[in-house]
């Protein structure tokens, strides 16, 4: 199909009318007024908090408007769940998918849906699987275990799961943010398939060039309003920016480069010949003070498995690492946050943050016995006041001591996190992924935070999955391929293109990847 | 000031004191009932008589937030009674006493060690030192009662100082120690931080184990103070006493509204719960009424108060 055939988009099959939505007592989402067209891909962008999530939600059913009505396929519903959303056709994907790790693909596609006879499973699986693939276009081993496969074939049967239950219209929310550049390609793919064979997609994200890309249609909320929807081809990224945040502030670039008046002194971290169990294997480098030093990977390639094997959270079986010079073997979490050495995880729910706790407790729970007076007991004040400083210094919002982080949007709880880890000046700080899932704001007060932080003499090895956002920031970069550096790049000449090149050639035994570039 | 009272805050509020409104219902509708009720003494033989539990209840706080359960407590409580009265008799009464709660220290420390160097669950672990403890209760007594017919052995479980039973005082002091000890230190902050998300507090620097460690060697002396404000009390070490009371602590635990899944709650509320189970047993002594209704009565008052606080739960 080419770009100029826009399907008819007929009638609306999902029509929107003063929907609110609020949260103990906070408003999230106001008065939205909105038509999803027929078959088309209509994109939801919005800083967090901005209620993008929420209102795709509220179309799937997981949570009930609190005003206005929901009309499907030109009938207003009724009370409004998940399961009465899938009977209308509305299937919603998670950024968390919804799968049970341990059955097999045919097994979660059909999972509530299996047919039976006097309650006894009958044997057709597979045929009405093959049904499905068909449809989708998909190939997958119906017998293969779930969490053997990747999230991109887990998002599949995902996919599949809607299909199967006959949706017409899928929401996804945030469906790429912890895929590969690949796999989201690869997912676009599927979502222009989808939409060819008339199913309609709700597609949320802040990644607007994806948006841009793949949409028909993109409607900006701003504060849980709506600002407008219009045609993607109307728009650029520049023009969904300053419609998030209100006109004010553009895209900003990231923060300048300044090289550290510290760099060029013996390196804060020196890694040599280090291999772990984890499948980390030989690798050497060195990150000097007052520098950014990127590590650069497609996901699985092992780079987080190097940093946790020098910061000491997995244990490593070989090799040699050396902090400020001094030879720092046997490392442990806590003796190396001792020396100065901190991680900030990927993960910060599951790694990161201790979510029945509040802000303060949180931020300096490494740093107790910093804190503390004889018998273990915490000096209140003085910590209250650091946590208070942290949190003017990120931003943080809302900016309150006591809040429950729980309730906070993914960006500030990303800045709690880095606030937790930057409390006590660290010398060497190990960021992994540090602006994964967080609005356009947060992202751009924590690249500020980074810049700052090795401006101030600290070294910094920085991985993420956005290779643009290492390139913007680092001042070196290394290639990482199965658990090992496989090149170097001069971040300042290479674009995203040479490295995600070079990163997919690295099985390619015809083609030297050393020098990190495309031909 | 506007008040502003939302029915979200209102419904938060229900949540979160729930354990206390059930406990202002029941004293209003005893109160009606009876007059023998509203006495300070009525008041004060009720906490007196739950003290043990409550000091293990307090405890067994901080290991459930610590994300584990312990069901030995029971089984602590026996050896530690035991050998206070046996330690008593042939020793020295004071003595019994005193080692009581160093005996609970040193079994849960146990407990603590055999969760974290095996790595196993502490439910199925406490389940399984529970049968050795109890098998240890037996063989120190042969398996019979030991008398304790010493005067000076008495005075933990029945004086009083200043009008306010020795046991009552012991009480609070605990919970008021361990309250302290979770808000208002590191230790405290750690326990937290272990049953709220183990794998943060190890990024963090946590020693967890220790943590751990720590929590079951608290309540296990808990227990053994426990034993030894009930073995004073009745002047007799029983190889069979504290069946059960590890399910009673748990139940005060989770009924005050600490979470089961770790990482969040306080003493005071378990030391509500305690209060909660034990007005609704004060109250069928008190109107005489039918025993038989007893535990029906107790079981529909705990899914009351626990259905409230996770009605919160779910959005």
């Amino acid at each position: 199909m080419s770009a100029d055939e826009v399907p008819d988009r007929g009638e609306p099959c999902i029509r929107l009318r003063g929907i609110g939505k609020s949260f103990g007592g906070v408003s999230v989402l106001a008065d939205i007024d909105l038509d999803i067209g027929t078959g088309e891909i209509h994109g939801l962008v919005g800083e967090n908090g901005a209620g993008k999530s929420t209102l795709g939600k509220i179309i799937g059913g997981y949570y009930s408007a609190g005003a206005g009505s929901i009309e499907v396929f030109g009938e207003t519903v009724g009370s409004w769940t998940p399961p009465l959303a899938l009977e209308r056709g509305i299937a919603m994907m998670h950024q968390e998918l919804q799968l049970v790790p341990a059955l097999s693909v045919a097994q979660n596609v059909f999972l509530g849906i299996e047919e039976e006879r006097y309650g006894i499973l009958r044997q057709t699986e597979n045929v009405r699987l093959a049904d499905v693939m068909a449809t989708s276009g998909f190939a997958l081993d119906p017998a293969a275990i779930t969490s053997d496969l990747s999230i991109a074939d887990q998002q599949k049967i995902e996919i599949m799961r809607a299909l199967a239950r006959e949706a017409r219209v899928i929401v996804m929310d945030e469906p790429t943010s912890s895929l590969t550049a690949d796999e989201a390609e690869r997912l676009h793919e599927t979502m222009l398939r989808l939409k060819e064979t008339g199913t309609t997609i709700i597609y949320v994200s802040h990644f607007l060039d994806d948006i841009l890309r793949v949409c028909d249609r993109v409607t900006v909320l701003r504060d849980g309003s709506l600002v407008r929807t219009a045609d993607a081809a109307d728009e650029t990224k520049g023009s969904l920016v300053s419609a998030m945040l209100g006109g004010s502030r553009s895209e900003t670039p990231y923060p300048a480069k300044v090289r550290s008046e510290f760099a060029g002194e013996k390196p804060v971290l020196w890694v040599d010949g280090l291999s772990a169990p984890t499948g980390v294997s030989d690798v050497s480098l060195e990150v000097r003070p007052g520098e950014i030093v990127g590590l650069m990977g497609l996901v699985g390639s092992g780079r987080t498995e190097i940093v946790r094997a020098i910061f000491g959270a997995d244990s490593a079986s070989s090799g040699e690492v050396r902090l400020n010079g001094i030879p720092y073997a046997n490392r442990t979490p806590a003796s190396s946050a001792e020396r100065g050495m901190v991680m900030v995880p990927e993960d910060r729910r599951k790694q990161g943050l201790v979510m029945t706790v509040p802000v303060r407790a949180n931020m300096t729970l490494p740093h107790l016995k910093h804190f503390t007076m004889a018998g273990g007991v915490i000096r209140a004040a003085l910590e209250r006041g650091r946590v208070q400083a942290l949190i003017d210094y990120f931003r943080v919002v809302p900016a309150r001591i006591d809040g429950d982080v729980t309730h906070y949007s993914g960006g500030n709880q990303q800045k709690v996190l880095l606030g937790k880890w930057l409390m006590r000046d660290p010398g060497m700080v190990i960021l992994d992924e540090p602006s994964r899932g967080v609005d356009v704001g947060a992202r751009q007060r924590i690249h500020e935070a980074i810049a700052d932080l090795a401006q101030k003499g600290a070294g910094v090895l920085l991985i993420s999955s956005e290779i643009e956002e290492v390139l913007g920031l680092a001042h070196r970069a290394y290639l990482v391929h199965e658990g090992t550096l496989v090149g170097e790049v001069d971040p300042d000449n290479a674009t995203t293109q040479d490295v995600l090149w070079t990163l997919f050639h690295q099985d390619d035994p015809n083609i030297d990847t050393s020098r990190g570039s495309a031909p | 000031m506007t008040s502003v009272l939302s029915s979200a805050r209102i419904a938060r509020f229900f949540q979160t004191y729930a354990v206390l409104i059930m406990i202002a219902l029941l004293i209003v509708a005893l109160s009606l009932m009876s007059d023998s009720f509203l006495t300070f003494r009525n008041l004060q033989n009720i906490l007196n008589q739950n003290a043990p539990l409550a000091i293990m209840a307090s405890a067994m706080t901080l290991v459930i937030i610590g994300g584990g359960f312990d069901l030995s407590v029971g089984s602590i409580f026996a050896v530690a009674g035991v050998s206070a009265a046996w330690i008593a008799l042939n020793v020295d009464p004071f003595l019994g006493l005193a080692i009581a709660p160093f005996i609970g220290l040193a079994l849960g420390t146990m407990n603590g060690i055999v969760i974290t160097t095996l790595n196993i669950h502490s439910f199925l672990a406490t389940i399984a030192t529970s049968m050795v403890f109890k098998g240890v209760a037996i063989l120190i007594t042969d398996g019979r009662l030991i008398p304790v017919r010493i005067a000076e052995f008495t005075w933990l479980g029945r004086d009083k100082i200043g009008g306010i039973f020795i046991a009552v005082i012991v009480m609070i002091a605990f919970a008021v120690i361990l309250t302290f000890a979770l808000n208002r230190t590191s230790f405290g902050r750690k326990v937290y931080s272990v049953g709220g998300n183990e794998e943060a507090a190890i990024l963090s620097g946590v020693r967890t184990d220790r943590i751990k460690i720590a929590t079951f060697a608290i309540a296990g002396m808990a227990a053994g103070l426990a034993a030894a404000i009930s073995v004073s009390r009745i002047s007799m070490g029983q190889p069979g006493a504290g069946i059960g009371m590890e399910l009673q602590a748990i139940a005060a635990v989770i009924l005050g509204g600490t979470s089961i899944y770790g990482g969040a709650g306080a003493v005071w509320r378990s030391i509500a719960g305690v209060l909660l189970l034990a007005l609704i047993n004060n109250g069928f002594n008190i109107l005489n009424a039918d025993p038989f209704y007893r535990d029906l009565t107790t079981g529909l008052i705990i899914l009351a108060a626990v259905g409230i606080s996770a009605s919160g739960q779910r959005r």
